[in-house]
């Protein structure tokens, strides 16, 4: 899966847990600039992305996420 | 529409789908609204907003208070004005074993460890007994669930000091307690997690990250069983069961195998299977549970199913037979009619899916399953909470002779032309008197089990009964009435509240079982005889439209009330008590009990 796939299923992720289908996303995006992104949208995230990937973040990994980016990053490295 | 059933069946999608399933919910009409109060052990965060989607999927809107994290014991124990200001008709206490603080090590002495199982215990019977008498309300408190990991191995549950043999004493005293104490309910996270499997449900990366004490994803399940508890509290649970009969109640077809031939008992696996099913139905029909019979078949050979000698099931454990080639819908609608239940009272079992499609199709507000295999189908009909037990009283155990007096009842009303004949040959008689202590609790479950002939659609708590047993600003009248087929129990609830010389019927509920055998008048009249003996002038009454109260629309008027203002969903009707009262029960004896 390339980047730029990963990012169109992160992006789906980000409308469907914060539902808001115009909701647009770089890898820049962090919790300060999305209102609902608080600890429970964020674990929400995390859990939405580990079910699509089929992957499962430790705490190490996930404590070290700062943005949309490193979400990204860390997902490709996973699945690679 | 979404039910607990779909909420279920999705529970993976639930975390990121609970926005648009909540629009939906929310949009229903005529929710209950109710105000929990949460109480933290640990992360409560997403379980609020799916406690939120079952509560709304029962018809209930809960307004939520949550406590700070962690904070359980400080909140419940301690002055706590913004909870006091809340006023929680419930409050849930969500602690795990990540809450025991004081664990036995392995070298302690017994009575080292008996004083920490003490310290544990005691301090969560602080917490109830502060939490009881602060806000009087219903408490439900998760017990404790296991550890994912055995230090010492199998000895974990058994040796003095293993832990696992600590935490199942905690749940132990616990449950003596919740088994003795009225409006306190425990949510069995024990069990709960067992089912679920501990392993996962210990998920750590989540506790060491969020302080999640439960896997995110067991959360639907512990929702889906506080919901159900609640729900069983203000009287929704399910009242009665239609059963079909070839592959649900044994395998095959008796019609085409014979009785001889069908599959129940020892002889084969299915055989087994279906015996342990029809156990299980037994033991509900047990609790009160309704059962009765929809099937296409031939009338006689449905009957001879229940001879066969492994039919845990007898004939005489259902109330109505609809046996025959019409539709199911039809039948459905007409065995709903004879026991006089609400659609959303009533469970359908098949095990066919066009049927059961079929049906749903016709009667939305009716509750399916999906049966799957035989050997699942008490599983598919269990893990929906259906029958969720919080209160069982004497009325419970005789409700199937009640409707099976009732049928005799109608049998014999086709004798008389004249109604008041009819009436007048049950040979009627009831128990009148004020609420009482013995009786507080078939009175809260009449209360809130009772949709048709309920005018306000109040709903009570044991605790707001007893509060008005001990007032002396309120009139309460409850009867039972016997007649010649039996008797029907606490049937009948009322209670008015007097300021000065007015006496208000905020509640008056009376149950379909005894519907147009004038106990109606006999309660009136008891009523009336009160305000004269305490010098009240004026009754009012209040009705108030629900989706199911339409048939006591006129009752007020037809007691001889004036109208005093109406509009669409509120009528508001006044009565002058006279000074000479005429009673207008006519067929019912009353003895009166002080």
């Amino acid at each position: 899966m390339s980047k730029s796939e990963i990012m169109n299923e992160v992006t789906r992720i980000f409308k469907d847990v914060f539902d808001d289908d115009e909701l647009v996303i770089s890898e820049s995006t962090s919790a300060e600039n999305i209102e609902d992104w608080d600890s429970l949208g964020q674990i929400n995230l995390l859990i939405a992305m580990e079910k699509k990937f089929t992957i499962k973040f430790d705490i190490r990994e996930v404590t070290s996420i700062q943005n949309v980016g490193d979400m990204i990053n860390l997902i490709e490295r996973k699945i690679s | 529409m979404f039910n607990a059933q779909y909420i279920l069946s999705n529970s993976s999608d639930i975390l990121n789908k609970k926005r648009g399933l909540r629009k939906e919910l929310v949009a229903q009409a005529n929710l209950i609204e109710m105000k929990i109060a949460i109480l933290s052990g640990s992360t409560i965060g997403e379980i609020k907003n799916i406690l939120e989607l079952f509560l709304l999927s029962y018809g209930i809107k809960p307004v939520f208070w949550v406590g700070d994290f962690n904070r359980y014991y400080e909140e419940a124990v301690f002055d706590n004005e913004s909870l006091k200001n809340f006023k929680p008709d419930i409050i849930y206490v969500h602690t795990t074993n990540k809450n025991i603080s004081n664990y036995p090590s392995p070298s302690d002495s017994l009575e080292d460890r008996n004083k920490k199982l003490y310290t544990e215990y005691n301090k969560f019977e602080q917490i109830w007994t502060c939490l009881r008498k602060k806000y009087n309300c219903s408490i439900i408190q998760n017990s404790f669930e296991p550890l994912a990991y055995r230090t010492m191995g199998n000895a974990d549950c058994y040796m003095q000091n293993g832990k696992l043999r600590f935490i199942n004493e905690l749940n132990q005293k616990q449950s003596n307690y919740a088994n003795c104490t009225t409006n306190f309910y425990i949510n069995d996270i024990n069990y709960i997690a067992s089912y679920y499997g501990i392993e996962k449900w210990a998920n750590m990366t989540e506790w060491y990250l969020y302080k999640y004490a439960l896997d995110i994803n067991a959360i639907p399940l512990l929702c889906h069983n506080i919901a159900n508890i609640i729900k069983s509290i203000f009287g929704k649970n399910k009242k009665a069961m239609i059963m079909d009969l070839d592959n649900t109640l044994w395998g095959g077809v008796i019609g085409d195998d014979g009785v001889e031939n069908i599959e129940l008992g020892e002889e084969s696996p299915a055989g087994r299977a279906f015996s342990d099913f029809q156990q299980y139905i037994k033991e509900l029909s047990e609790l009160g549970i309704l059962l009765n019979v929809c099937s296409k078949n031939q009338k006689e050979n449905a009957e001879m199913g229940f001879t066969h000698e492994a039919s845990i099931l007898k004939k005489e454990d259902f109330i109505s037979y609809k046996v025959n080639w019409n539709n199911k819908h039809e039948n459905i609608e007409e065995i709903a009619k004879e026991i006089n239940l609400m659609m959303d009272s009533l469970v359908f079992i098949d095990d066919n899916p066009a049927e059961r499609d079929m049906v749903k199709s016709h009667i939305s507000q009716i509750e399916i399953p999906s049966l799957t295999v035989p050997e699942e189908y008490i599983k598919n009909i269990d893990q929906l909470g259906y029958f969720e037990i919080t209160s069982l009283s004497q009325d419970d155990f005789k409700r199937k002779e009640f409707y099976t007096s009732n049928k005799e009842r109608e049998h014999q009303k086709l004798n008389y032309k004249d109604y008041g004949e009819y009436l007048k040959s049950l040979q009627m008689t009831s128990m009148l008197g004020p609420f009482d202590y013995n009786n507080v609790e078939r009175i809260t479950q009449l209360i809130n089990k009772t949709n048709q002939f309920n005018f306000t659609t109040i709903r009570y708590e044991q605790s707001d009964i007893e509060e008005i047993i001990d007032s002396k600003k309120y009139i309460t009248i409850k009867a039972d009435l016997k007649d010649k087929f039996g008797s029907n129990g606490t049937v009948t609830a009322l209670i008015a509240s007097i300021e000065n010389n007015t006496a208000t019927i905020e509640l008056w509920v009376m149950s379909c079982r005894v519907f147009k055998r004038d106990l109606e008048f006999a309660v009136f009249d008891e009523l009336v005889l009160q305000c004269i003996e305490k010098k009240i002038s004026r009754i009012v009454g209040v009705y108030k439209l629900s989706s199911k109260n339409a048939m006591i629309k006129g009752l007020y008027g037809q007691l001889g009330f004036e109208k005093q203002k109406e509009n669409t969903n509120e009528t508001i009707w006044e009565y002058k008590v006279p000074a000479k009262y005429v009673e207008k029960n006519r067929a019912i004896g009353v003895n009166k009990n002080e």
